[in-house]
């Protein structure tokens, strides 16, 4: 036992946990623990704004699969994080938010700087804590990372009021934690694991649907095993994006709203489907009542609340995906099977699956430009490594990169794709630079979402973390105005950014690089520039502001009814 | 659509039935119910709640209600085998000597109290299944109800339980 205050055994908890660096705002709530910070070897990276904190730590988390951290001041240091905090959450990102509380005494008298942030945060976090005892806090900063990072990993908020973080008190760190209501289930129910077996292996045109909780769990190897082992096409949901290499002859890519397709067509199509680590969101299946009406569907997933939620299935596992995924292998390679490339010959599916992605690939029309997203992004996927970091904004420059960015090493790309946060991606891919420096980090943007957070240029350009902003620049909010484009009859509203600001300059006024590319040539000295440079670069690539993202599934309808073109 | 009892145990601390009550709303499940209250052990809470439900939505209501952090145990009770009880206290319009009279019968029949008697009014309290408190109340409204207080329904699986 060990006496001290409450803001260094936060400080000195933190240590514990390993987190080096976190990404923050100091305000008057905070002020004791940042003191403390202050004889840290903890790194503090200062953001322009909270929101970017939480998304930092968000990108950080992402990449390290890890819990980020991120810290602010009460009142609107605390609300700032809210959208973040959020973001977090849709995507099961881990991340702990600590925010500094008015003292005690001052909580619910409408002080200044005061919010209700656990009662904000209640549905947006996996869990809160409002240490009211200052010998708790050591206890709840590890059960903080226990529950962040556990499980299906989420974010949690630490409130901490001013006069806990000041008062002393006999610390004690625990090792472990245990709570009585929480226990994540990691290992299957090996006899339903055998079923699906025995589903898999009698299917005629099983498919694959991987989602985000394989890149979680760090699965990676292990999908990629039982699809060559038996053979079978592996779709992923949006933000199971990359966790099977996208140049893989087995992959069919992204299905859903903007998904590839063929990969729309053929996950119909299948009459098994092993769902691993994905939760039928409607922007991936369309309509809950219409997909999978006529297959068997397994379902593997961590958390037992999503087996059913939105769609009924046929079997559900619920345990860790590579944990699960292990168990399959092992069954299966007891019962020697192995199938092998001649399966391309030899198997109406997956020569049919062949004929599908061809006949689809070969439908794709680019607009009518020199220089397109579709170009652009092929061009940027041309010059980077396979092991570069990618991530993206919200909207259409989100949408192409699913389309047309190959994410060629698995776990090398993240995006918001459950809340769907414009200014997401530029924080988020400092958060991801942080936690790997060796590699080149990019962010795919628009305009209007750069608009949103392109302050962090600052903390990009001070705190040395250079990332890419790749800025498909059509001088609008592109996919607002492709919606009233195809279903409001052209009638353009809100949607016009007017060539604002000029992002060359924004970029050097912040002492980054700003590079403008107009043409295909200029574009690939561009890339190549950028990834020479050790500061942050601009790209700004200007677009057709008609450009739209095909295919499309009309919003409210079926993967049936994906427009595969204009 | 059938009416059931779910049955939970929480934490016994500030902000949980906030958080319980606050994923309902977020997830839109219709409750009907909802009471709480301390347990045999200090610092665990049963928190009692029914819903008018097909089984699905059941199985979703209770599977988030695990996934709460406070909320160590969930069960949904056999209403063949479980006993709940809801208490109502009714205050009622009753001006006439007859009409206290008729309404001290039903309230002997249904076995419950007068518990309090001023000039004009009379309060009744009663005890049982929520369906006996409908019937119950079914009977007096022709008097006046002035006002009406239910607890919600509170409930055990019947023998015995071993952890």
């Amino acid at each position: 036992m060990v006496e001290m205050s409450g803001a260094k055994a936060l400080i000195q908890a933190l240590e514990r946990e390993g987190v080096t660096a976190v990404f923050g705002m100091p305000g008057g709530a905070n002020l004791p623990i940042y003191d403390e910070l202050y004889s840290s070897n903890i790194r503090h990276i200062l953001v322009r704004h909270e929101q970017s904190a939480a998304h930092m730590a968000d990108g950080y988390a992402r990449i390290k699969r890890k819990a980020g951290v991120c810290f602010a001041t009460s009142g609107p240091g605390a609300t700032n994080l809210v959208t973040g905090i959020a973001t977090a959450y849709m995507d099961s990102s881990p991340i702990v938010a600590v925010t500094g509380q008015v003292p005690r005494a001052m909580i619910g008298k409408d002080a200044f700087q005061e919010c209700d942030i656990v009662g904000i945060c209640a549905s947006i976090t996996k869990y809160c804590f409002q240490p009211m005892h200052t010998a708790e806090v050591p206890e709840v900063v590890k059960k903080a990372f226990y529950i962040a990072e556990s499980g299906r990993p989420g974010p949690v908020l630490i409130d901490v009021p001013k006069d806990v973080q000041q008062e002393s008190a006999d610390m004690v760190f625990p090792e472990i934690v245990k709570i009585r209501g929480y226990s994540p289930h990691i290992e299957p129910d090996v006899t339903q694991v055998a079923k699906v077996i025995d589903l898999l292996l009698t299917a005629e045109r099983p498919i694959i649907m991987a989602g985000g909780g394989v890149h979680i769990s760090g699965a990676f190897a292990e999908l990629q095993a039982l699809a060559e082992m038996l053979m079978i096409p592996v779709v992923t949901t949006f933000k199971g994006k990359g966790v099977f290499p996208e140049n893989h002859p087995l992959s069919l890519g992204p299905i859903g709203m903007h998904g590839h397709a063929e990969a729309n067509k053929l996950v119909t199509e299948a009459d098994v489907l092993l769902a691993v680590g994905s939760r039928f969101s409607d922007r991936s299946v369309g309509r809950f009542d219409e997909f999978g009406r006529d297959m068997k569907i397994v379902h593997i997933d961590i958390d037992p609340a999503e087996i059913g939620k939105n769609k009924q299935v046929d079997v559900g596992i619920v345990g860790d995906v590579k944990v699960s995924l292990k168990i399959m292998l092992k069954m299966l390679t007891n019962r020697v099977i192995r199938k092998g490339e001649g399966e391309w010959e030899n198997n109406q599916w997956l020569k049919h699956v062949r004929e599908v992605k061809e006949y689809y690939r070969s439908m794709i029309k680019d607009h009518a430009r020199e220089v397109t997203a579709m170009k652009a992004i092929k061009k940027l996927r041309e010059l980077l490594p396979a092991d570069a970091i990618v991530t993206t904004e919200v909207g259409q420059c989100q949408m192409w990169t699913s389309l047309h960015f190959d994410v060629i090493s698995p776990g090398t790309f993240f995006s918001s794709t459950g809340l769907g946060t414009m200014g997401f991606g530029f924080p988020a891919s400092i958060g991801a630079k942080v936690a790997r420096p060796d590699v080149p980090v990019v962010d795919i943007a628009g305009d209007g979402s750069f608009n949103m957070t392109e302050n962090s240029l600052a903390v990009s350009v001070l705190e040395n973390i250079p990332v890419i902003v790749f800025l498909l620049n059509n001088y609008s909010l592109g996919m607002v105005a492709q919606w009233q484009r195809l279903f409001y009859n052209r009638r353009m509203i809100g949607v016009d950014l007017k060539g604002m600001p000029d992002f060359v300059k924004v970029a050097e006024a912040y002492g980054a690089q700003g590079i403008r590319a107009e043409s295909m040539d200029e574009l690939e000295k561009a890339i190549r520039t950028a990834l020479r440079s050790d500061v942050t670069t601009v790209i700004d690539i200007p677009i057709d502001p008609e450009e739209n993202v095909f295919p499309f599934m009309p919003p409210g309808k079926g993967l049936k009814d994906t427009i595969i073109a204009a | 659509m059938t009416w059931r009892i779910i049955s939970a145990l929480v934490e016994n601390k500030p902000g949980v039935l906030f958080r319980v009550s606050n994923m309902f709303r977020a997830r839109g499940f219709n409750i009907e119910s909802l009471s709480v209250g301390p347990t045999e052990e200090q610092n665990l809470s049963r928190i009692t709640i029914t819903i008018n439900s097909d089984e699905h939505t059941t199985e979703q209501l209770v599977k988030q209600l695990k996934k709460i952090i406070d909320v160590v145990d969930v069960i949904k009770l056999p209403l063949d085998n479980s006993v709940y009880r809801e208490l109502a206290l009714m205050k009622l319009k009753a001006e006439e000597p007859t009409t206290r009279l008729e309404i001290m019968n039903l309230v002997n029949v249904f076995r419950g109290k007068v518990v309090d008697i001023s000039k004009r009014s009379m309060m009744v309290e009663i005890t049982g299944t929520p369906d006996k408190i409908d019937a119950f109340k079914a009977l007096v409204e022709h008097y006046g109800i002035i006002q009406l207080a239910r607890t919600g329904v509170c409930a055990l699986p019947r023998g015995v339980v071993y952890e």
